[in-house]
């Protein structure tokens, strides 16, 4: 069992959690990432390692409530106990001799990006870190992303912090403007990662992109994590998940995630009556 | 007199149309009496060959010898004296093509069900016997096993009785490997299986979860900074196979791994009460021949789906056990035999919609004498299909050989070791699968003991 040291709200759809997993925080490095299974019933869900701390023996996760696993894993409290949590799994991301980097989340994928631009940035390289968020109530971790970089970049759909548009159009600006990066980093929703590959594939920058498919062992057994990549299965889990976004074949990618979206409904379909029941309980019990 | 019939006593079974829709075990087990009158048949052979036909040498006529003498605690504590997991060997060993083989019964009329009387006894055991958790005194030598598959679990038993101190790494949640995410609940039920791996517990063998060695730990750190005497790498096969046709990274297409790791491992055939889902649609083809595609079939056959075994030689190259393929053609699964898929089609969603196959005719053998096929001109053909399951193999799983660079490794990736296990690194020892390839639970056992007694030799 696997206990929560610290949970915090970043935004209405957005929690932390510091999860106590000292074997796996011996080992984290960034770009790698965890399973966690809630309960007896529960599905193993991948998550990137957020962060970690060695000497407490401690794993971040940042997640997003999508689907009924994440949402259900909100419900859960400081003190309360996860039943599995395996890791690290999946290679770190190679950082080595990369100089001048521009580092792009979106949305949850901030959370994610948050790591990569603070090993990069520690190890001496220049950052520009550039995040989006829906509007500016979504912002998350502004002190430590700016911490994390050299220059940061917080773009908003609305502009309501006062910088409107997506991240990659203040990445377009930066490449136009000259900018030469050995590398671009990209995380977040599939659609986004493929729109910044879209963007820097003409500028020949070299773009690598963190992919989060479907998976169930996560140790290179299942098979249900292949992503093609450059005309070639790989696994995300043994071979990922960071790849080479401007080979990543992305209609397919995208189809995949998409796989079990019906069965995804039915399941939160489930929490939603457990929580009625539980509400009915409640009241029962209250009008005794 | 022994008794002198020519068939073994038939084995009750679920009925195919009941069996075919539910997930309860197909062979319900010999009752005392037909175990007691089976064990008759046997007679005794001095020069007792169906031992040489067993991977673990189990005692067969001493243990049949009890069955009929009614003492079947005894029949039980002579199986254990050679194999810590006889429920399970009772049920999925191929005794077809081992001891029972040997079977001088079997040379005019069917074999000594031994398979049958080896389960009878462990399930008797479980139920009503005792079994016994006797090592010798503890000796202070330590080892870590690495997976905690058939392989795994026996080495790790071996140990444990000879005094050894023994941790076993497992990377998924639960213990047991294949015997919990691949042989499905009809043929192997899971409570069985926790039950020996208790039995294996109660030895003093520690197992830990969810630790992935390769990544939260290596070879290297389990022998220098946790002080190991000995390590086991019994990892299993790996990334599976795929058939490198278009279509295969379609929605609905799913290697036989993830399928049956779904059902059974996470229980994805109760789903939404588990939380894992699983799509079968309501055609289903499965691509290969082994007991893998077996499972596979009856496991979508379960789910309600019309199955497909597609399989490019005829039946007699198959390489499922006869018993596996006679239950799932009792089950209504239709088998397509000399047929190869070519490619696999999609809607404009991306979900499978029909796989595109060719028939194929039996030419010149090949060098393990199976005749190879080759393709009939014009023959191709569509097979409408909602879901595909590739079952054709396993590639050893890359983790370990990366993390262990001095660990001698043969061309296929698989653990290069000696008879014993041993392998190329001082106190590493391999065996099952991540050694041999793909291959049986039995044979797994097999290495795991042989690498036990390697063990105790080398550290004698």
């Amino acid at each position: 069992m696997y206990r929560i040291a610290k949970k915090r709200v970043l935004n209405p759809a957005v929690t932390l959690m510091e999860i106590e997993a000292p074997l796996v925080a011996r080992k984290a490095l960034p770009g790698q990432f965890i399973i966690f299974r809630i309960d007896e019933e529960g599905e193993r869900i991948p998550l990137t390692i957020a962060g970690y701390d060695r000497e407490r023996g401690t794993v971040t996760i940042i997640f997003q409530k999508v689907g009924y696993t994440t949402e259900k894993l909100d419900t859960l409290s400081e003190g309360d106990y996860l039943m599995d949590f395996v890791g690290p799994l999946g290679e770190p991301s190679h950082t080595e001799g990369v100089k001048r980097a521009a580092v792009i989340g979106g949305g949850l994928g901030v959370a994610i990006a948050y790591p990569q631009a603070k090993a990069l940035h520690e190890a001496g390289c220049q950052v520009d870190l550039i995040v989006g968020f829906r509007n500016e109530e979504l912002i998350i971790l502004e002190d430590e992303l700016t911490a994390a970089c050299t220059e940061l970049t917080v773009m908003t759909d609305d502009g309501s912090n006062g910088n409107r548009g997506f991240v990659t159009q203040a990445l377009a600006a930066k490449l136009a403007a000259g900018e030469q990066y050995d590398e671009v980093i990209a995380i977040g929703p599939l659609p986004m990662m493929r729109a910044v590959c879209d963007l820097t594939k003409p500028y020949g920058v070299k773009t690598i992109v963190s992919m989060n498919p479907i998976m169930i062992d996560g140790t290179g057994m299942c098979g249900g994590c292949r992503v093609t990549v450059g005309g070639e299965t790989k696994f995300a889990c043994v071979d990922g998940p960071d790849f080479d976004g401007h080979l990543i074949d992305w209609d397919e990618a995208i189809a995949r995630s998409r796989m079990f979206r019906p069965e995804e409904a039915r399941a939160k379909e489930k929490l939603h009556k457990c929580r009625r029941d539980a509400m009915i309980e409640n009241a029962a019990k209250g009008g005794a | 007199m022994p008794n002198m019939s020519l068939q073994k006593n038939p084995m009750p079974e679920q009925e195919p149309a009941v069996r075919a829709t539910n997930f309860g075990e197909v062979a319900l087990g010999y009752t005392a009496e037909m175990a007691v009158n089976e064990a008759d048949r046997c007679l005794n052979c001095k020069h007792m060959p169906c031992v040489s036909g067993c991977p673990v040498n189990v005692p067969i006529p001493s243990f049949i010898a009890k069955i009929r003498e009614g003492d079947f605690q005894a029949a039980y504590d002579i199986i254990r004296t050679s194999n810590g997991l006889p429920a399970i060997c009772g049920r999925v060993c191929p005794q077809e093509s081992q001891c029972e083989s040997k079977c001088v019964r079997g040379i005019k009329g069917e074999p000594v069900g031994i398979g049958r009387l080896e389960r009878f006894a462990a399930d008797w055991a479980m139920n009503e016997g005792n079994v016994s958790a006797e090592t010798a005194p503890k000796n202070g030598k330590r080892a870590a096993v690495v997976g905690s598959g058939p392989a795994g679990l026996t080495c790790a038993a071996d140990l444990a009785r000879a005094g050894w101190d023994v941790t076993v790494y497992e990377a998924l949640h639960t213990p047991g490997g294949v015997l919990m995410y691949g042989i499905p609940e009809f043929r192997l039920p899971k409570k069985l299986v926790q039950r020996e791996i208790d039995n294996i517990r109660k030895l003093g063998v520690e197992i830990i979860t969810n630790a992935v060695v390769g990544r939260a730990l290596t070879v290297d750190e389990l022998l220098n900074d946790e002080k190991y005497d000995a390590v086991f790498v019994g990892s299993g096969a790996g990334l599976p196979n795929f058939q490198r046709i278009p279509g295969e990274s379609l929605c609905g297409v799913y290697s036989a791994n993830e399928f049956l790791t779904r059902i059974n491992l996470m229980k994805a055939y109760t789903f939404p009460q588990a939380d894992t889902p699983v799509k079968v649609g309501s055609r289903v083809a499965v691509i290969g021949g082994g007991n893998v595609a077996m499972d596979a079939a009856r496991c979508a056959r379960r789910l309600g789906a019309e199955v497909s075994i597609v399989y490019r030689r005829s039946e007699a190259e198959m390489p499922a056990r006869a018993e596996e393929v006679h239950h799932a053609r009792e089950e209504g699964v239709n088998f397509l035999m000399l047929t190869n898929p070519t490619a696999i089609r999609g809607d404009e969603h991306g979900f499978v919609s029909a796989m595109t196959c060719v028939k194929m005719e039996l030419g010149e053998p090949d060098a393990k004498g199976r005749r190879r096929p080759v393709q009939v001109e014009g023959s191709e053909f569509d097979l409408p299909v909602e879901t595909v399951i590739v079952a054709i193999g396993n590639s050893p799983n890359p983790l370990i050989k990366k993390t262990t660079p001095d660990l001698p490794t043969e061309k296929w990736g698989g653990i290069t070791t000696d008879d014993m296990g041993r392998t190329g690194k001082l106190h590493v020892y391999a065996g099952g699968d991540a050694v041999t390839g793909a291959a049986t639970v039995i044979l797994a056992m097999g290495a795991g003991k042989k690498a036990a007694r390697a063990i105790l030799e080398d550290h004698a």
